[in-house]
């Protein structure tokens, strides 16, 4: 067998002009997708990218494979639907935290609950940004950026413990401008069969003055405010599914790790275990759905002669 | 009046086996040689709110319920007297009901008096139903399980009104044989026996049959299916090849996705329970992006919460999905088990900006069943949105029907793109919205080589990238609109307006959807009565509507009245919006239950003697 060529990270860009601001976070969480897809040699035409609205909701148009530009709060249904139908398409779905963890936090928590394969890359920088800056579920009471009339009135909610608890088996959190970590942490998102979920920390340079690139990237006492949680010897991987015990040992310490904040901010992977995905469910109800994609079953003109017998 | 018909009543508290009682008794009519049109009315709870299941069996075809009784289970007082607490009701029970002559039979030792009921006009048979139950099962040394089997003194008031209908018990037993099925198998023969106790009872009570439903029955041949809309609906969606069906449960929807759920191994769909019905349309909006023929099943709370997501699949012209719309009694949570017909101008427009999709309203099973199979051909032709309205009346009421018509039926997947087509830009790169000469662009199904595309909710060029460009605005917006003027063209003349009836008639009803068949029965009725000739237009396609075949329909009639199972009588509002046709006369009723075979009649006699433009019926049913 003469090995192909092996696919460039150009492949999987688009000549579409990108209208984000100078300087902007989502760039460094394209590159990495892009890059991501690269590493795993997907053919563009097997990915498709899904996307809410808002800044991030850009994405999709940014990143050549299939791409679906869909509704505010409404990505991970819309994704979820064509990979059930589609199960051999990779996909990806993306949005920011208001997108995500405000308007879509119902779909957020009950996808959890599916563990469909596929990925969910929230863009957090804890503003609406396309509409100029409000406060969006991350941004924690008290907290003011330079767009807001007053401070932020209610608490923000902890995205790594609300994944853990509604049952994400890949639970990870990045940073947009983490050049050499962020591809390989989606990278391995992407690999992982279950739901897997980064939180990645972006910069907004317009309207989020607080949770700056300067902000982040600072070092608090003679070290880095962001570590990597590998560095530290935590280990948040399940190495025995069949283990409840473990399980609950696991996702237990990954949420009180959540709460770490402040000056010191971990990223990488908080949780993993591989667990049974929704797909396989399905395969063990209906044996046809592990061989052919549901897309592809002729089942048009079924035969109900029994269904209508039994109305007899 | 169709005096030869007769009708058959249980009633009880709900949860008390009222349901499986009225299912019995109706499969056992058909099997009978019968025909058959039942529907059960219930509340919006589990456990011991009235119910009541209607029964109506006839020498041939009927259409609609009939108020009136001839034979009555009563599983409790309130069936016979209403609920003496009820603070606003005219209702005061199903006594009230029983023709001259009639028959209710009830528990003895419930408190109910006889003596005190005002009808010495029928035969009231008190039948102690326990002690029966009690005879029966230590005759079969199971006496021990009483408590456990008493659900059957239903089994007993069944038996005893078998006998006053007429019947065959053998007949009955054979239904309880063969109906009970799984967990209630090892109680089937059982059943039967504890039948024929009650019939026996009856039998000595009453000396002889008070009816002859036998002397309805069709002498031979094969007997007829007893179908619901809901199962003619699920089995057009079947033979559709639908791959996906989502859906959040809901009154009076669920049952039809329920039915499928069940069938996901042996005739393999997908269908999948969400977390609301935004995630229900935007999964369904998902796999039918992905390829799928999806569709997804809701009523009036749940269809106000899809709008987005219709509005969605119409700008990105994804093949579907196609909705399904269980119409209840509305407004707001309104009446969730009741029936109503006012959710049209919703289904008309249910979202922001203008946008084409598809609405079809079907009136019987048949039409249910073709409706629902040539939706996905719509939604995969002219890649929109397509609304099948239905009602709860629709989904419950059984019908007798001795076959499903489906060697017309016909797949189509619509345009699709194929690599060097004539839908190519000029490099070769694949336009999904390439402007047409129809308005439809063949699309890709992802996953496809070369047929990588983008698609989003904002207005978009050929390419599917965002763009708020004038010109691309202006050809877009036509480019989708004129699918809706393609739409009009092909979709054949008799799946949009049905008129039944002669041409010369000196009165035209119009109306949609479940009153169909109560229109067509009351007809009949007052035809037979003194030879009004009466003809009826069922407009079945709301949009694109059918301008020319209503206009052709309604211009040469002599006298117009609308007829509507809602407060404002939404047809003719759109009828005049559409033709410029005024229909001066609406019927209408919005008391959350049918039109009874009784009240159309009455409401066409109010129309036919005055000029009133708005005749209001209700017989206050229970």
């Amino acid at each position: 067998m003469i090995a192909e060529k092996p696919r460039t990270v150009k492949e999987y860009k688009t000549p579409v002009h990108i209208n984000w601001c100078p300087g902007c976070g989502d760039f460094g969480i394209l590159v990495a997708v892009q890059e991501a897809l690269a590493e795993l040699q997907l053919p563009p035409h097997r990915v498709a990218v899904f996307s809410g609205i808002g800044c991030s909701g850009k994405t999709p148009h940014y990143i050549n494979a299939y791409g679906f530009h869909t509704l505010h709060g409404r990505v991970l249904p819309n994704a979820a639907g064509a990979k059930l139908a589609n199960r051999d398409l990779t996909v990806v779905a993306v949005g920011g935290d208001g997108d995500g963890y405000g308007i879509g936090a119902g779909y957020f928590v009950n996808a959890g609950r599916r563990n469909i394969d596929f990925t969910y890359l929230v863009f957090n920088n804890g503003v609406y940004g396309l509409t100029k800056g409000q406060a969006a579920p991350t941004l924690a009471r008290g907290l003011r950026t330079k767009s807001m009339p007053e401070p932020a009135i209610q608490d923000s909610l902890n995205p790594i413990a609300l994944a853990i608890g509604s049952g994400y088996t890949f639970v990870a959190r990045g940073y947009a401008l983490d050049r050499k970590g962020l591809p390989k942490l989606i990278a391995q998102a992407v690999h992982h069969p279950g739901s897997a979920f980064i939180d990645v920390l972006q910069t907004c340079p317009t309207y989020n003055d607080l949770m700056t690139k300067e902000w982040l990237e600072a070092t608090v006492e003679e070290h880095p405010r962001m570590y990597q949680l590998s560095d530290e010897g935590y280990d948040g991987v399940v190495a025995d599914p069949s283990s409840m015990d473990e399980i609950v040992a696991k996702k237990a310490q990954a949420m009180t790790k959540s709460y770490e904040w402040g000056d010191h901010v971990p990223l990488g992977v908080f949780y993993q275990a591989r667990l049974r995905t929704y797909e396989e469910e399905l395969e063990e109800r209906m044996p046809q759905f592990a061989e052919t994609p549901l897309v592809h079953w002729d089942v048009a003109h079924r035969d109900v002669g029994e269904l209508l017998e039994a109305l007899r | 009046m169709h005096t030869s018909d007769l009708s058959w009543m249980v009633g009880g508290p709900q949860g008390g086996g009222s349901d499986t009682s009225g299912g019995v008794f109706a499969r056992f009519a058909a099997r009978c040689g019968l025909r058959v049109f039942a529907n059960i009315e219930v509340h919006s709870n589990i456990m011991g709110e009235h119910s009541y299941y209607r029964v109506r069996v006839a020498r041939e075809d009927r259409h609609s319920v009939l108020d009136r009784v001839h034979v009555l289970v009563a599983l409790d007082d309130e069936t016979l007297t209403g609920d003496p607490h009820a603070e606003f009701t005219d209702f005061g029970g199903h006594l009230r009901e029983i023709v001259p002559g009639g028959v209710a039979i009830y528990d003895s030792a419930k408190k109910f008096n006889p003596a005190q009921a005002g009808r010495d006009d029928i035969s009231l048979i008190g039948v102690p139903l326990l002690d029966l139950l009690r005879q029966v099962l230590r005759e079969a040394g199971r006496e021990g399980e009483l408590t456990r089997l008493r659900v059957m003194t239903n089994t007993i008031a069944v038996g005893a009104s078998v006998f006053a209908m007429g019947g065959d018990i053998e007949a009955l037993g054979d239904v309880y044989r063969s109906e009970f099925t799984g967990r209630r198998a090892p109680v089937a023969e059982l059943n039967a026996r504890v039948a024929m106790a009650g019939y026996e009872f009856a039998a000595k009570e009453l000396g002889r049959p008070t009816f002859d439903m036998q002397s309805l029955a069709a002498p031979t041949g094969r007997h007829a299916m007893l179908m619901r809309g809901m199962h003619a609906c699920a089995l057009g969606k079947l033979k559709a090849g639908i791959h996906v069906q989502t859906y959040y449960p809901i009154s009076p929807a669920t049952d039809e996705s329920v039915y499928l759920e069940g069938l996901q191994r042996t005739q393999n769909l997908l269908v999948v329970q969400c977390e609301d019905e935004i995630a229900s349309i935007q999964m369904a909006v998902g796999a039918a992006d992905a390829g799928a023929r999806a569709a997804t099943s809701t009523a009036g709370p749940g269809f106000a919460l899809m709008v987005e997501g219709l509005g969605y699949a119409a700008m990105t012209e994804v093949g579907g999905p196609v909705v399904f719309l269980w119409q209840r009694g509305g407004p707001s949570t309104g009446l969730p088990t009741r029936q109503e017909q006012g959710d049209l101008r919703f289904a008309l427009h249910p979202a922001q900006g203008d946008f084409p999709h598809i609405v079809v309203a079907p009136g019987d099973n048949q039409q249910i069943f073709d409706d629902a199979f040539e939706s996905f051909n719509w939604a995969d032709r002219y890649h929109v949105p397509v609304i099948v309205v239905l009602d709860k009346y629709l989904s419950t009421q059984s019908r007798s029907i001795d076959t499903l018509a489906m060697d017309h039926l016909v797949v189509d997947r619509g345009p699709r793109y194929e690599r060097n087509g004539h839908n190519d830009a000029a490099d070769g790169e694949y336009l999904r919205y390439a402007f047409t000469e129809s308005g439809v662009s063949p699309r890709a199904f992802p996953g496809e080589e070369d047929g990588i595309f983008w698609s989003t909710s904002d207005e978009h060029d050929p390419r599917g990238h965002i763009t708020e460009d004038a010109e691309n605005r202006i050809r877009m917006m036509e480019k989708r609109m004129q699918k809706l003027e393609l739409a009009a063209r092909e979709i054949p003349a008799d799946r949009k307006v049905h008129v039944y009836g002669p041409s010369d008639a000196d009165i035209t009803l119009v109306g949609w959807g479940s009153v169909t068949g109560t229109v067509l029965d009351a007809i009949k009725v007052l035809e037979a009565e003194d030879g009004t000739k009466i003809n009826y237009v069922q407009v079945r396609l709301m949009r694109p509507f059918p301008v020319d075949e209503v206009t052709m329909a309604l211009s040469g009639a002599c006298r117009l009245a609308l007829v509507e199972n809602s407060y404002t009588g939404q047809l003719a509002g759109l009828i005049r919006e559409m033709t410029g046709i005024h229909i001066p006369q609406k019927i209408v009723k919005y008391d959350g239950r049918p039109f009874s075979e009784e009240e159309m009649v009455e409401a066409l006699r109010q129309m036919r003697a005055t000029d009133a433009t708005r005749i209001h019926v209700s017989h206050r049913s229970g």
